[in-house]
């Protein structure tokens, strides 16, 4: 595989030595090793932490550093580009032994390394029932009929013909904490909440669609259904989908990642995951919701009483701070900026409480625009740590005056049965050497 | 899916909807919903709750000027897609199946991830039981939770088997529909499940649902200062030592937990 790393580098500069700058190299390497020697470094033996403590050693001020003394690789030595290879533990993971199968399973972003409010395309968290399809553009349709005047049977070609539109929205898997009902079991950011991610979506609004097949009065749902092996389906109220969706070809500036559902998908603002049905390739009007497998035996919310809340498709209030965090631990005191995300499947984030001790003091946090509706939003904190045990909580607020809750108060009302929609305060636990540990409090 | 049945056609599916507020196409299904369809499939505190969460929308279909992208799909190309079934029947096929034959297809189908008699294996999803859902951690089956037999048939005509999904025929199905109520103890034996049976099943968690969000269920305030007591801030759970937690650096960890 190439990865671009020091594979790569080596055969530039095997290349240049063929070139004319091949002598000019050769002295610069022998006066590099001279230098160091004379300044009494030894070179490290051959080894992973030995390089780089010699890069360091001779790349620091007043060095001039190898890499300013070669010429870098040309264009469209990646065509497609990449992370640099230095970045190697920002990746999508997995927790082996929650699922049967890696086909029909989660895999969580690492929010711990997310700057800003989007999540670039391959680090988006995936969430497959039948598993990841691959679907040629030129064969794929979305058929739309049912309750409507005019059925339609679209190629992808004719779908982007449609006036489109460009928003940047959230998505989370309504399951994200789901694992941290009955007590913190899970010592990392990433697993805690990394099912949840953040893009612009490119597509046509669904109500075009609809406005051009003709909805027939007593039309209340549609059914979205997709194209992978489970014809994973969910039932949606027709003003939803008049509202808001969006039916999304493109993802961050470019064509959707088959594992968001390349060529099309359902966008579905700030609703829970799986009702932005992926690879859709059928919507259907209706007069009732169809009860699938996914709104009755899955995706329904088991309450103390034996009773389940069906049809909670909505996302409630919810912030989490992303540093510090397990992955990201303090480095002695001093002043640091916590960060973290907000969002809220209502509108928008008005505004982030931060406490520094396990909710008895609140003091408000500054949002870093843009504060979009039903998108993640930034905010920072700045604290002076005196390296004392700290419990470190945010509480996000939106527009419709929803206060973030407590697990606490989440466990009174729902029991722990629920598995979906936890959208409680996360605590940090900071112990005084800086280690970040999950917890939960009374 | 090319042996799905036609269920519905877009000439007289307008008409009906228009009489009787219900898109029934042929008279099988329209059968199946006698007298009011809505009445039937949820009884009226249903239809009330489904009324308030899809509530009616005024459509503006006074559009003149479309775009006229695309094409209209042919009654066999909406035939071959629509596969879904809802509640009072509506959309499943000619064919039928039996428990014991069921047993047959289960066994060869099903079984390694089910266990033969739906006690599920290894994390596969568990069928049959009648644990109490009141309980800490109740399996979740089609007897003790699923509220309709309709939506068996569907989503194993849908999704499964999980490896070869669409590879059944309906009499298949519907056998294997079948034979998992019979383990949960819903239906006889002698039990034979086709399109007119399957909507009068009475799941035992028919009414376990409540189709109107209830949130926001919780209240809590914007306080600033002094908001609980010091004294009562006590961690009651911690992840720390528990062996549960993939590594967040390096390779993909394959761990599970000692």
């Amino acid at each position: 595989m190439d990865d671009g790393g020091p594979k790569g580098e080596v055969r530039l500069v095997a290349h240049l030595s063929r070139s004319e700058s091949a002598g000019r190299m050769g002295r610069r390497a022998v006066l590099r090793q001279g230098a160091a020697l004379a300044s009494g470094l030894v070179l490290a033996p051959v080894s992973v932490s030995g390089a780089r403590a010699a890069a360091s050693a001779t790349s620091s001020p007043p060095a001039d550093p190898e890499w300013s003394q070669e010429i870098g690789a040309g264009v469209v030595d990646r065509p497609y580009g990449k992370p640099s290879h230095f970045v190697k533990d920002v990746i999508r993971r997995n927790v082996p032994w929650l699922t049967a199968t890696p086909q029909s399973s989660v895999s969580f972003t690492p929010l711990q390394h997310q700057g800003g409010i989007i999540t670039t395309n391959g680090l988006f968290f995936e969430r497959y029932h039948s598993g990841r399809i691959s679907v040629d553009p030129a064969q794929h349709r979305l058929m739309i009929h049912g309750l409507v005047e005019r059925p339609l049977l679209l190629t992808m070609e004719d779908l982007q013909r449609f006036p489109s539109v460009s928003r940047i929205h959230f998505i989370e898997c309504p399951a994200n904490g789901g694992m941290e009902w009955r007590a913190a079991q899970l010592n990392s950011l990433q697993f805690t909440h990394g099912m949840i991610s953040c893009a612009e979506w490119t597509g046509v609004k669904l109500s075009t669609l609809l406005e051009e097949v003709g909805v027939k009065k007593n039309a209340r749902w549609v059914l979205a259904e997709g194209a992978d092996g489970a014809h994973m389906d969910r039932s949606l109220p027709l003003e939803k989908c008049l509202d808001d969706c969006i039916v999304a070809w493109g993802q961050n500036g470019e064509a959707l990642r088959p594992e968001q559902g390349f060529p099309v998908r359902l966008i579905v603002p700030g609703w829970q995951g799986n009702v932005n049905i992926k690879w859709l390739r059928r919507l259907e009007l209706g007069t009732q919701p169809w009860f699938t497998r996914e709104e009755t035996s899955k995706y329904t919310e088991l309450m103390p009483d034996g009773k389940a809340r069906a049809f909670t498709w909505l996302i409630y209030a919810k912030s989490v701070i992303t540093f510090p965090c397990p992955e990201m631990p303090m480095k002695g005191p001093g002043l640091y900026e916590i960060r973290g995300f907000a969002w809220s499947g209502k509108g928008r984030i008005t505004h982030v409480d931060v406490s520094t001790d396990g909710g008895v003091n609140w003091k408000r946090a500054r949002l870093q625009e843009p504060v979009l509706p039903k998108a993640m939003t930034r905010f920072t904190f700045e604290w002076r740590w005196d390296g004392k045990p700290a419990l470190l909580q945010s509480r996000a607020v939106d527009e419709t005056g929803f206060v973030q809750p407590t697990i606490a108060e989440l466990r009174q009302v729902r029991g722990v049965n629920g598995i979906y929609n936890n959208n409680s305060i996360q605590t940090w636990q900071v112990k005084a050497d800086g280690s970040v540990f999950d917890v939960q409090l009374a | 899916m090319s042996n799905s049945p036609k269920r519905w056609t877009i000439a007289i599916a307008p008409a009906l909807a228009f009489l009787c507020g219900f898109p029934f196409a042929d008279g099988r299904a329209a059968e199946a919903a006698k007298p009011s369809p809505a009445a039937q499939s949820f009884g009226m505190s249903k239809a009330a709750q489904l009324a308030k969460i899809a509530p009616a929308v005024k459509v503006d279909n006074s559009k003149v000027d479309y775009f006229g992208y695309g094409t209209t799909p042919t009654k066999a190309q909406i035939a071959g897609w629509a596969i879904d079934v809802l509640p009072n029947g509506r959309g499943l096929p000619p064919g039928s199946g039996t428990v014991s034959h069921g047993a047959d297809v289960f066994s060869t189908n099903c079984a390694a991830c089910h266990g033969t008699f739906g006690e599920g294996e290894d994390r596969y999803p568990k069928l049959a039981g009648t644990s109490r859902l009141t309980v800490n951690q109740p399996s979740k089956t089609v007897g003790n939770y699923w509220p309709y037999a309709t939506t068996l048939w569907d989503y194993i005509n849908r999704a499964m088997p999980f490896p070869s999904p669409h590879s059944l025929q309906p009499d298949d199905v519907y056998a294997i529909t079948a034979y998992i109520l019979n383990l949960n103890n819903i239906v006889p034996d002698s039990f034979v499940a086709n399109s007119r049976t399957l909507p009068k099943v009475k799941m035992p968690n028919r009414n376990g649902f409540i189709l109107v969000d209830p949130r926001p269920d919780t209240s809590n305030r914007e306080c600033m200062s002094q908001c609980i007591k010091l004294a009562d801030v006590k961690i009651t759970s911690t992840a720390e030592g528990k062996q549960l937690t993939p590594k967040t650096t390096g390779p993909l960890d394959t761990m599970q937990p000692k």
